[in-house]
């Protein structure tokens, strides 16, 4: 039963007898409670599903040099190819059609994303949950080195790296996990801090388990949330960083055109009219960031042990 | 709290050094450290200068020390492109990139957080939405391509400012700056919006989250319920609360500037320290990108000393770094 | 200036709240007068509506909530029409409020100085050195030592006790005709309780300042009150005398709280209690709201009580009021 000041506060407290629901199908509620976040949620599944299907549901293969031709080139959206082709979304300064070529640069900036993202996780999950359960002078010294880590910018520790590494796939999501790691150790740590001091550890403590056991079985799922929220914000981060550090000529490879590359390219006619070779990779990554962002900051709001009921 | 500084002090000298190891580490473990200091035109007595000055026919560590030495007399090589001092090319720049990141901190002190107060206080209301929407395009949009998009509509399609480049300057103190001419100004505009627009963006949340906070406190309704007028709960009362969070998070940020500086140079062809480092990289004039990172790495290790002397002397109850949320 | 009515007249004050779950009537009809240096104590469980009682005064109760009805006459004038820019000239100097918790009444931020002088300034039309010797008689007058020092110290360097004495002070800094007090001594410790009493008593029988006094402890007003007025759901079920309700409580609830109170009298007793809790203001019981808590309750509690006053000055809200003396 709720006090007036309670219902006043906007607490709401249940009423004795109402079905209770499973966790999973109150997180759902929750979620799509938010319009704006539904239909994100909507766009990001149809983005993912776009750069999976890329090479089925392109027009054309933008990167067939048979089929390219630069008779074709810098064609303004909706103008027919020589091949009778429709460019929809125009095409580029090598005759490649655009919407094909934002199709395959969504699949690469997405995949190396993703990719950075699991693997800088893993690897800030092992670091902060060892910082966190042991604590002492361990914790200290990995604290220490995240610390400095995180007071340098991530786009300049991928920079200098790359400098130094040069062009490729692998090495540029070499770089974006060096530049990401170190943000979900300290999440990881925050969250099994606060796990640790519980008495359910305790408890496993006095049973003998295992280090391995209590850390990976016990203290990680309750870890879960906070990590949710922060994976899916960064990773709309490094696809920004990856496409920048495209852009900047230090990324990926002309063989692997994300859209941070298609973007660089329409920048030498920046200057001229032929918006369009720029405009539409831009809108694209920009609606992949959006809808990322827009998902995480609900799962943002609905995870927050403090709006707990 | 002089303990403290010092404290602070010796691990600022050891970051540097251990930054200024792993640089070195880099130059002579990735590729052979004559490719990386000398020019590949030089002739033999140019190479034997620089083998001699670095010590390149010397054990490691004897190494380690020249460079060392080196760095601090300022002779981290020529630059292959210039055939200058790379450590003279990059101060040169300086400048140029400071005063863009000054000028951008200062858009997202004057901008964001007036948008975010007004936010915080009217939630609901049709401004408010669209602020906080915009502020989500704000921290998503790449700031790369914003700046390509500003230049076509702005400059290209309306012709309202110039595209590229830095204005007119003034000499103030033998430092070349170009917000005092109009002409400079006009310059700076576009790019500095583009720089500051994530940092205003964060600012407005942040400003946001900490007027609805606040607002809900008892001091505040107290204040209303003296009788003070609506101006002065908002200007005194409130804004002095949410001030402390949002500057110290700006103040960690302004590395953030000058490091993302290095992308609205490229656009907007800015010639600052960014743009030099890109330049370099690409044409593999590696003096200036060893140079680049030793002064960076100077940079920012001066950046949060400052801050955390700052801090605690704003906050003497906080003697520890942990305050970054 | 104070006329010759009560300083402060309400009248069928009815504030409700409407949230997304229903609409709270956190108070209905409530009506009461406060005369010209007398102290009325609003008594009642928490949330039975006597903070709202007290913010719909000031003007300050905020969205989800609003006066829906009544009147609210301070020197004759009613509030409720007044418009905001009345309001806020009446605020902090015609009409003060004292807050609950000390630790939060004071902005963390500002010295204690500027808080009571921006209270002098917003209304009066004197310099800055003025406004600050009236700070520092005001300090004086609540019994702080030391006022220089203590102006210029930040609020989280002073105890509660002492927070709370600030507080009083900005209240009665400009000579309000009304002060609302809401449990300004609950988070205090029992010793500081009883100084604070005295201050607030003493100040408002010299100066001829209306007090209303709202707390959850009968214990509190049992000193300082010259009427009390008991609150329940929203709603006054009990008012008279203090001697009147403290010696012969003729309502369920009263007599309920009343036995509740541990005194000397009945030592080696057992504590009663009033069994069950207070019901969700959204899903009131129809008919009399204590019914479902009343061991006198029958099915005629099932109508609405209205207030009725057997006796003047007395006024009771229910169908079985006990007619005897003391229990």
């Amino acid at each position: 039963m709720a006090t007036a000041e309670q219902q006043v506060a906007g607490i709401h407290v249940a009423e004795p007898g109402a079905r209770a629901l499973t966790p999973w199908q109150r997180f759902r509620a929750d979620f799509f409670a938010s319009q704006v976040a539904t239909a994100a949620l909507y766009v990001l599944v149809a983005i993912i599903l776009i750069a999976v299907l890329a090479p089925v549901i392109s027009p054309t293969d933008p990167y067939n040099l048979a089929i390219v031709t630069v008779l074709d080139a810098r064609l303004p959206p909706g103008a027919k190819g020589s091949d009778g082709i429709t460019f929809w979304l125009g095409s580029d300064g090598a005759g490649r059609d655009l919407l094909s070529a934002i199709f395959y640069g969504l699949r690469i900036s997405l995949g190396v994303g993703v990719a950075s993202g699991l693997v800088a996780v893993c690897i800030g999950c092992v670091v902060g949950l060892t910082a966190a359960y042991f604590g002492g002078r361990t914790d200290s010294v990995i604290m220490r080195i995240v610390d400095i880590q995180l007071s340098f910018p991530a786009i300049l520790v991928a920079l200098v790296l790359l400098a130094i590494l040069g062009k490729g796939v692998d090495k540029i999501i070499v770089a974006l996990v060096v530049a990401q790691w170190a943000y979900y150790a300290r999440t990881v740590r925050a969250s099994a801090l606060v796990e640790r001091n519980k008495e359910y550890v305790e408890a496993a403590k006095c049973l003998a388990l295992g280090h391995r056991r209590i850390l990976f079985r016990h203290i990680l799922p309750n870890c879960l949330a906070p990590l949710i929220v922060v994976a899916t914000l960064q990773t709309a981060h490094a696809i920004s960083l990856e496409a920048t550090l495209s852009f900047l000529g230090v990324g990926l490879p002309i063989t692997e055109p994300s859209l941070g590359l298609l973007i660089a390219n329409g920048f030498d006619y920046m200057l001229s009219e032929k918006y369009w070779i720029s405009f539409f990779p831009g809108v694209a990554l920009l609606v992949a960031i959006v809808s990322i962002n827009l998902v995480g900051d609900q799962l943002r709001d609905i995870l927050n042990p403090r709006l707990q009921r | 709290m002089s303990v403290f500084i010092i404290r602070r002090l010796l691990q600022s000298a050891l970051v540097v050094l251990v930054m200024s190891l792993l640089v070195f580490v880099g130059v002579n473990v990735v590729g052979d450290p004559v490719d990386m200091l000398v020019n590949p035109e030089a002739d033999q007595a140019e190479i034997a200068r620089v083998t001699q000055s670095f010590g390149l026919d010397r054990p490691l560590y004897e190494q380690f020390g020249l460079f060392l030495l080196n760095a601090f007399k300022g002779d981290l090589g020529l630059s292959f492109i210039y055939g200058e001092p790379a450590l003279k090319l990059i101060v040169q720049r300086i400048p140029a990139t400071l005063e863009l990141a000054l000028v951008a901190l200062l858009m997202a002190i004057v901008l964001g957080i007036p948008l975010g107060v007004f936010a915080g206080l009217r939630p609901n209301s049709k401004v408010s939405k669209t602020i906080m929407a915009g502020s989500i395009l704000g921290f998503s949009l790449p700031t790369f391509w914003v700046g390509i998009m500003m230049i076509m509509v702005f400059a290209v399609m309306l012709g309202w400012l110039p595209s590229t480049g830095r204005g007119a300057t003034v000499n103030v103190l033998g430092i070349e700056l170009s917000f005092l001419t109009w002409d400079g100004l006009a310059h700076l505009l576009m790019p500095a919006l583009n720089l500051a627009l994530f940092k205003i963006s964060l600012v407005i949340r942040l400003s946001r989250a900490g007027t609805r906070e606040t607002a809900l406190q008892d001091y505040i309704k107290f204040a209303r319920a003296k009788g003070i007028s609506n101006a002065r709960v908002v200007f005194v009362h409130l804004l002095k609360n949410i001030m402390i969070p949002v500057v110290t998070v700006l103040g960690l940020e302004f590395g953030g500037l000058i490091a993302f500086s290095v992308v609205t140079e490229t656009v907007f062809a800015w010639p600052g320290m960014g743009k030099l480092i890109i330049d370099s990289i690409h044409s593999l004039d590696r003096p200036v990108v060893v140079a680049y990172l030793m002064i960076i790495v100077l940079i920012f290790v001066v950046i949060n000393l400052v801050v955390d002397i700052l801090y605690s002397i704003l906050d003497p109850r906080v003697r520890l770094r942990d305050v970054k949320a | 200036m104070a006329g010759t009515g009560p300083t402060l007249r309400v009248e069928g004050l009815r504030t409700h709240f409407f949230t997304n779950d229903g609409i709270v009537k956190a108070v209905d009809d409530v009506s009461f007068e406060v005369d010209r240096g007398h102290a009325l104590g609003l008594v009642g469980e928490s949330g039975c509506g006597k903070t709202v009682t007290g913010f719909s005064i000031i003007g300050l109760v905020d969205p989800p909530g609003r006066v829906t009805d009544g009147r609210i006459l301070f020197n004759g004038e009613n509030l409720l029409t007044a418009g905001e820019k009345r309001l806020r000239s009446l605020r902090g100097d015609r009409i003060a409020m004292i807050f609950q918790d000390p630790m939060m009444t004071l902005n963390p931020v500002l010295k204690i100085e500027t808080q009571m002088v921006e209270t002098v300034l917003a209304h009066q039309n004197v310099d800055r050195s003025t406004a600050r010797q009236m700070a520092r008689d005001a300090m004086g007058k609540v019994g702080i030592p030391s006022p220089d020092e203590r102006l210029s110290a930040y609020p989280h360097q002073f105890s509660g006790g002492m927070r709370q004495r600030v507080a009083i002070a900005i209240a009665f800094i400009n000579r309000p005709d009304l002060i609302i007090a809401d449990e300004p001594t609950t988070a205090l410790d029992v010793t500081i309780q009883g100084q604070i009493l005295f201050e607030a008593q003493k100040l408002c029988r010299e100066a001829g300042t209306a007090l209303i006094w709202i707390t959850h402890d009968l214990a509190v007003v049992a000193g300082l009150a010259d009427r009390i007025c008991v609150m329940y759901a929203g709603r006054i079920v009990e008012e008279g005398t203090l001697d009147d309700v403290l010696d012969w409580p003729i309502h369920p609830y009263t007599r309920g709280l009343l036995n509740s109170v541990p005194s000397q009298k009945k030592s080696g007793e057992r504590l009663e209690q009033i069994p069950g809790m207070t019901p969700s203001p959204l899903n009131l019981p129809p008919g009399c709201a204590f019914k479902t808590r009343c061991p006198r309750a029958d099915r005629a509690c099932d109508a609405e009580p209205e207030l009725r006053e057997p006796v003047p000055g007395r006024r009771i809200r229910c169908f079985h009021p006990h007619t005897q003396g003391p229990s």
